[in-house]
């Protein structure tokens, strides 16, 4: 068997920038974390287009705001907690509302941060994000999906989130990936239960699969990157074909994908819904695989819990 | 200043102030007293220095203009009125259901550069603008007008300190010191005094000014222009409701409209000064 492929959704977003770097309209912002956002790669390219806002993630967002609507393509990194968290109402009133070209980057959300603990492991920023009018938000499966939608973003004229992580995951897609805004992706088919994943739970979910196996359970795997719009038609067809869904998400159980996935479903197609995510609690530093293991947001946990959907059919 | 420029602002400035009347009055709310210390230096800038074109309106070489104060948005919207970019009638709708003319001014308006309103927001979009206009290598111009309680906001010094350390000479910030805000002086609330030695520290070059003096505006934008390598600000002393007397320095005037009695006073009071102007 090949060896795996691991890398960082933000590796994805360096390799997006390098690309877009000859374009004289693209404008990449930091808040003195480009190293670790992988923002800063841009500079090399083109070092007049990469601006530091220091350490003020709010004014970060107010002029990346005001360089979009001179015709400006802006990207603004930091953390998803600074980002998202910080700056939520900058982003909202300055970004969202006036409806700017502003691509939202922020690396290290979630509980996979690791080691620097509950004050910089964001598992809110999907369930603010997706609550803003005119706002895409977008979590990427892996480093191809990240440079893809990153590249998608720059094309789409509006306002896009998008959450990257620090950790090394797995490679799921290959060079001929195409992403497409709002469109939900089939990555392995069953009869049994739907699994809905979205991040670096897709692959945990993809490895759950096996392990249904053995409890004679089919699972249907679906990737979710887009969280808004969302990919009704694909939740709503799943949900009939399987009758029931599992959520699996490395964000609070409130408000992300799960609460996406459940708003779609009790609206047009109820179904038994468990969701897999971290379960209204803040981290702790620890090694990110061990947290990710702790917290439930593992491939042993979904299969727990696709069994439990099963049987609520 | 030339006589006839100075009387031609001061009659534009009075129908503003009107604009502000009828607008809150007849929206039944909204925000009189900053909207009437601000009433002189919208004038001044849309009438004696800014570069705007109503006829394209999103010129790319066009002056930029940020309501920081967003608040004060019925003296603005009177501008963009004898601006022509929206017509005289639409002041009346102000904060009705399906107006043009927003609480708070909205980018989607004819003649609005940036959506505000939630005070400490401006000056970042407005460095934005003037960085474009750097990385563009343009020489237009970026205004941005704040209130003296709106910079207890962080945000404001955020971007001051940007401002400065981007060399944005091509910005300047204006604060409307009309000393009060909804709870008090800005004194009794939180002081943000000295004002200027703030901004001077923050690498600003500053500019103290009468706030209704149409001669001191033109002397210190003429200096903002010839500032070279930081951004200017200029500090104006203004007097909140002014030109309506019983709403002169009175903190209660900040967020609400005449009733139909003091409506008729204070329209009165500015249709004479009109006629004398107009005299």
């Amino acid at each position: 068997m090949a060896e795996v492929i691991k890398k960082a959704t933000r590796e994805g977003y360096a390799a997006a920038l390098e690309e877009l770097a000859s374009n004289p309209d693209i404008i990449v912002m930091d808040a003195d974390l480009g190293a670790a956002t992988k923002s800063a790669s841009f500079k090399k390219f083109a070092p007049e287009r990469f601006i530091d806002a220091g350490i003020a993630e709010a004014n970060m967002m107010g002029v990346a705001a005001g360089l979009a609507t001179c015709g400006k393509t802006v990207f603004a990194s930091s953390f998803a907690m600074f980002a998202v968290g910080r700056a939520f109402e900058q982003v909202r009133n300055s970004i969202a509302y006036p409806e700017l070209n502003v691509k939202i980057c922020a690396s290290h959300a979630g509980i996979s941060v690791g080691e620097d603990g509950a004050t910089h492991q964001c598992n809110e920023d999907i369930a603010l994000m997706r609550t803003l009018p005119n706002m895409v938000v977008i979590n990427p499966a892996d480093v191809i999906e990240a440079k893809a939608a990153i590249l998608e973003a720059a094309r789409y004229n509006g306002p896009v989130y998008v959450r990257l992580g620090r950790l090394a995951i797995p490679q799921i897609f290959n060079d001929s990936y195409r992403f497409k805004i709002g469109k939900g992706t089939v990555l392995a088919d069953g009869d049994d239960v739907t699994i809905i994943a979205t991040g670096l739970m897709v692959n945990e979910a993809l490895k759950s699969c096996e392990l249904l196996k053995n409890h004679g359970i089919s699972a249907r795997v679906v990737n979710i990157s887009t969280i808004k719009p969302i990919d009704k038609a694909l939740i709503v067809e799943s949900a009939k074909k399987t009758g029931c869904v599992v959520t699996a998400e490395e964000h609070s159980i409130i408000g992300g994908l799960g609460s996406a996935v459940a708003e779609v479903l009790s609206e047009e197609c109820p179904v038994p819904l468990v969701r897999v995510g971290v379960n209204d609690v803040f981290g702790e530093s620890g090694p990110a695989w061990e947290l990710l293991t702790k917290y439930g947001l593992s491939a042993e946990n979904i299969a727990k819990n696709a069994v439990s959907a099963v049987a609520k059919k | 200043m030339d006589k006839s420029v100075l009387k031609e602002l001061e009659k534009r400035a009075c129908k503003v102030r009107i604009d502000v009347i009828e607008g809150t009055f007849n929206a039944g709310c909204g925000h009189p007293g900053g909207s009437l210390s601000a009433a002189d230096v919208l004038t001044y800038l849309y009438f004696n220095e800014m570069r705007v074109y109503p006829s394209n309106e999103r010129a790319e070489n066009r002056d930029r203009f940020v309501l920081s104060k967003g608040h004060a948005a019925p003296a603005l919207y009177g501008i963009l009125a004898q601006k022509g970019f929206i017509s005289q009638e639409e002041i009346k709708t102000l904060r009705k259901v399906g107006s043009t003319l927003q609480g708070h001014p909205s980018i989607k308006t004819p003649g609005i550069d940036m959506s505000t309103g939630s005070l400490g927001q401006g000056v970042s979009a407005a460095a934005g603008m003037a960085l474009a206009g750097k990385l563009d290598k343009k020489d237009y111009r970026v205004y941005a007008l704040l209130g003296d309680g709106e910079i207890e906001e962080g945000e404001v010094w955020e971007a001051a300190m940007f401002a400065a350390a981007k060399k944005l000479d091509n910005l300047v910030v204006i604060v409307d010191n009309n000393n009060l805000q909804i709870d008090g002086t800005v004194e009794e609330v939180n002081s943000p005094y000295p004002i200027d030695e703030k901004f001077e520290a923050f690498g600003f070059n500053v500019i103290n000014i009468d706030g209704h003096s149409f001669e001191d505006m033109e002397k210190a934008f003429a200096a903002a222009r010839e500032e070279k390598g930081r951004p200017t600000a200029i500090i104006m002393k203004t007097v909140k409701g002014k030109g309506v007397s019983f709403m002169e320095d009175v903190c209660s005037w900040h967020g609400k409209a005449t009733d139909a009695e003091q409506y008729i006073t204070a329209i009165g009071e500015l249709k004479l000064r009109l006629a004398e102007l107009e005299a």
